[in-house]
């Protein structure tokens, strides 16, 4: 163990942690397969006109938004021992992130040009499909960049996870490490695999962002 | 396209041709629409001041006015993209936003709205197509989803009016690829294929270059000449005010301060406004 660096370490230390990448990648799509839909969801009610939906509502996504997610990981985790960990982790990812999400969705709604409500109510289109077929479709295409950067924030915070012993990169790694005493090459592993898997991700983000602009 | 050629903004001469309709208001007949004592205020801005007037069922009525006179919310009341502070619309007789029930002013639920709406039609200023669609499925939606049509049945009526309109080719593009011009025609056509009873224009061609406004206008004189759609019609294009329609009302303040046919109107206005509002338009 006297070099800095051993080929050979690092190459022992790589299973476990792709292993645990898969696991960090199943949370990240889930958490933000369920992000998007309730942050759709918590967007078009908070739209609504009744104060006795918006209110409770609005209240919920303040109390999420204001306390840490790790809080709430390991809050719900000993709430809930029945619920499998990664379940947990999933779900709460997602509810964590859907009251960003669902931000990103209002804006993308209140940039629909008006011109386009008024064009649907000349032609007298019923209520469900002025928003499937018309306010949607072009709000969500304007959401796309925005939802992408939180799912990448959401893919970064993902070794959260290891509080409630989700053997996620992370965690892979710090158990590699606990066995194996070899830190080094096992943490620049999981910092690299975070590295190739968001930094392209970004870019792509950043192209959608410049095509839809 | 026909008649294309008229010369926009040209300074009415007594060899125009006069227009084809005469004025349609007959006695007894229920009017197309009806503003009684209508007030619409925007903030502490009264716009509309206890507005009363009729438009005959075929009648083509011309809005002039300087900006800020009420003309273009006139249109929006009657397409409820605004709701009147005060006074009745009424469209075919049925009351349409509001009604007077044991002497008191109260909301129209919003089916019986909607059955109102239907028949009323409208073209904007900036078009305001469905950029998420193409050409066609701007076309088809209102008639697929409000009438309850087939796809198969709407695409052959959509193919008619866009033959109609001189935009059979551009069945599938994109609505951003087009130009203004065509964007104002597809527009007509998505109008038209709710086959309105009504038709509002609000200044179509405002947002237009001078040498596409023709395209539009024509196929409008043609939309006038072959239906009998009751036009309602705010624009700056004084020609066309005068091809095309059989009332004209001018508006200031919130108030018709002259009413008379095209020809009256522009050749030998009365109103001491109508005469300084049409030097200023047709810039002598």
């Amino acid at each position: 163990m006297n070099d800095v660096w051993s080929w050979q370490r690092a190459a022992e230390a790589l299973p476990p942690i792709l292993e645990g990448f898969r696991i960090t990648l199943l949370a990240t799509v889930v958490g933000t397969a369920i992000a998007a839909v309730l942050g759709l969801l918590v967007a078009l009610v908070r739209r609504s006109r009744s104060r006795w939906v918006t209110a409770p509502v609005g209240l919920a996504v303040e109390f999420v938004r204001s306390t840490p997610l790790l809080v709430q990981l390991v809050f719900v985790y000993l709430m809930l021992p029945s619920v499998p960990a990664l379940v947990v982790g999933c779900v709460v990812l997602g509810v964590h992130y859907a009251t960003y999400m669902s931000e990103v969705y209002r804006a993308g709604i209140d940039a629909v040009p008006r011109g386009q409500w008024e064009a649907a109510k000349a032609l007298d289109l019923p209520r469900t499909r002025v928003w499937r077929a018309v306010v949607l479709p072009q709000a969500i295409r304007k959401t796309l960049p925005g939802l992408g950067n939180y799912a990448i924030s959401m893919f970064k915070e993902t070794p959260y996870l290891f509080a409630i012993s989700v053997v996620e990169m992370f965690t892979a790694a710090q158990q590699f490490g606990g066995r194996t005493f070899v830190y080094t090459e096992a943490l620049t592993m999981v910092g690299l695999l975070f590295l190739l898997a968001s930094y392209p991700t970004s870019l792509l983000v950043r192209r959608l962002e410049n095509r839809l602009a | 396209m026909p008649e294309t050629t008229a010369p926009r903004d040209a300074v009415p001469s007594g060899t125009a041709p006069a227009p084809a309709r005469a004025t349609t208001t007959v006695q007894g007949a229920v009017p197309a629409i009806e503003f009684q004592g209508v007030v619409k205020r925007f903030g502490d801005n009264t716009v509309l001041d206890g507005l009363d007037f009729s438009v005959a069922k075929g009648d083509r009525v011309t809005l002039i006015g300087p900006s800020g006179s009420g003309k273009t919310t006139i249109l929006r009341l009657l397409m409820t993209l605004e709701e009147a502070d005060g006074g009745i619309i009424l469209v075919d007789g049925d009351p349409y936003t509001h009604e007077i029930r044991g002497g008191k002013r109260v909301e129209v639920p919003e089916k019986r709205r909607r059955a109102v709406r239907r028949r009323v039609g409208m073209v904007f200023q900036q078009f305001n197509l469905f950029p998420n669609m193409s050409v066609l499925e701007n076309i088809i939606e209102a008639p697929m989803h409000v009438l309850g049509l087939a796809r198969a049945q709407a695409t052959v009526r959509a193919e008619e009016l866009l033959d109609q309109v001189g935009l059979a080719d551009k069945r599938d593009a994109r609505c951003t690829q087009l130009s203004g011009g065509q964007q104002q025609r597809v527009a007509i056509a998505r109008a038209l294929a709710m086959d309105p009873e009504i038709l509002l224009l609000d200044e179509v061609t405002s947002a237009l270059d001078p040498e596409i406004v023709a395209d539009v206008l024509g196929v409008l004189r043609e939309v006038a000449e072959t239906t009998d759609i009751t036009m309602l019609i705010v624009t700056h294009e004084m020609q066309f005010a005068r091809d095309v329609s059989n009332r004209v009302l001018m508006f200031d303040h919130g108030r018709i301060v002259e009413e008379a046919d095209p020809e009256t109107m522009f050749t030998s206005p009365t109103h001491e406004r109508t005469q300084e509002f049409l030097r200023a338009v047709l810039g002598d």
